[in-house]
């Protein structure tokens, strides 16, 4: 497992998703995959950078974990930032015209269709979100 | 990412490569909004972007609403699969004008 401690900002992103890409790449899992497995990392991350300490950088935690089988990646996010679950957060209505849209709110949404399983908890002051997509059958054939 | 800019007869075309993310987003968007004040009629290529998150379709919402405020298009161009796909599970192939 790789663990990543870092401050939750723009300028950090690029970090996480370099690590999250070198690990998928090192096991085979496709580019298609590997995007949108890195787009909903940058959802999470994004969400915490922005809103989890209310606008100021606070630390975040993130943790890269694949298991070998099947072939899972496992990646876990931990804040100390104010209690939050992304996951009660309605879906968008993706039936409106662009007049009738909002801006923004996709981002937890593209999370829950793009990966298998993302989960919330929160345990010792931390907000732990985790997501999982097996790659197993999307790993390319060497 | 890279924004090139190509005036045509009739409307502007940016051409975007690269990656449309969080840290991305604004500039495709300040792009789309100074192309707005320059021609009623936008097409964007969007041919050499395979990664778009939703900061990135904030910014295409922003273009579609300018687009139909000023009584003219923003044409999308070239979507690659995975892009593609973002689109479809967000809706904005209906939010979207896709060629």
């Amino acid at each position: 497992m790789k663990e990543l401690v870092l401050k939750a900002s723009d300028e950090t992103l690029y970090t996480v998703l370099d690590e999250i890409r070198n690990t998928l790449s090192e096991n085979g899992c496709d580019e298609d995959a590997a995007t949108q497995i890195a787009i909903s990392a940058e959802e999470v991350f994004v969400n915490i950078a922005h809103y989890a300490y209310g606008g100021e950088a606070g630390e975040a935690i993130v943790d890269i974990e694949l298991t070998t089988d099947p072939k899972i990646i496992r990646i876990t996010f931990k804040d100390r930032g104010i209690p939050y679950n992304p996951l009660e957060k309605e879906d968008p209505d993706t039936d409106l015209s662009a007049d009738e849209r909002a801006v923004g709110g996709l981002g937890i949404f593209m999370v829950k269709t793009m990966m298998d399983n993302v989960e919330y908890r929160y345990e010792d002051g931390q907000n732990i979100l985790t997501i999982e997509k097996n790659i197993e059958k999307i790993t390319e054939k060497p | 990412m890279e924004i090139n800019e190509i005036k045509g007869e009739s409307n502007i075309q940016l051409s975007v490569s690269g990656q449309v993310d969080t840290v991305t987003a604004p500039e495709l968007q300040s792009n789309i909004l100074t192309a707005f004040q320059k021609s009623k009629d936008v097409v964007l290529d969007l041919s050499g972007v395979a990664y778009m998150s939703s900061a990135g379709l904030r910014a295409l919402l922003i273009g579609q609403k300018t687009a139909q405020s000023k009584g003219g298009s923003m044409k999308v161009t070239g979507v690659q699969e995975g892009v593609m796909k973002v689109f479809e599970m967000s809706g904005f192939v209906k939010v979207l004008t896709i060629e």
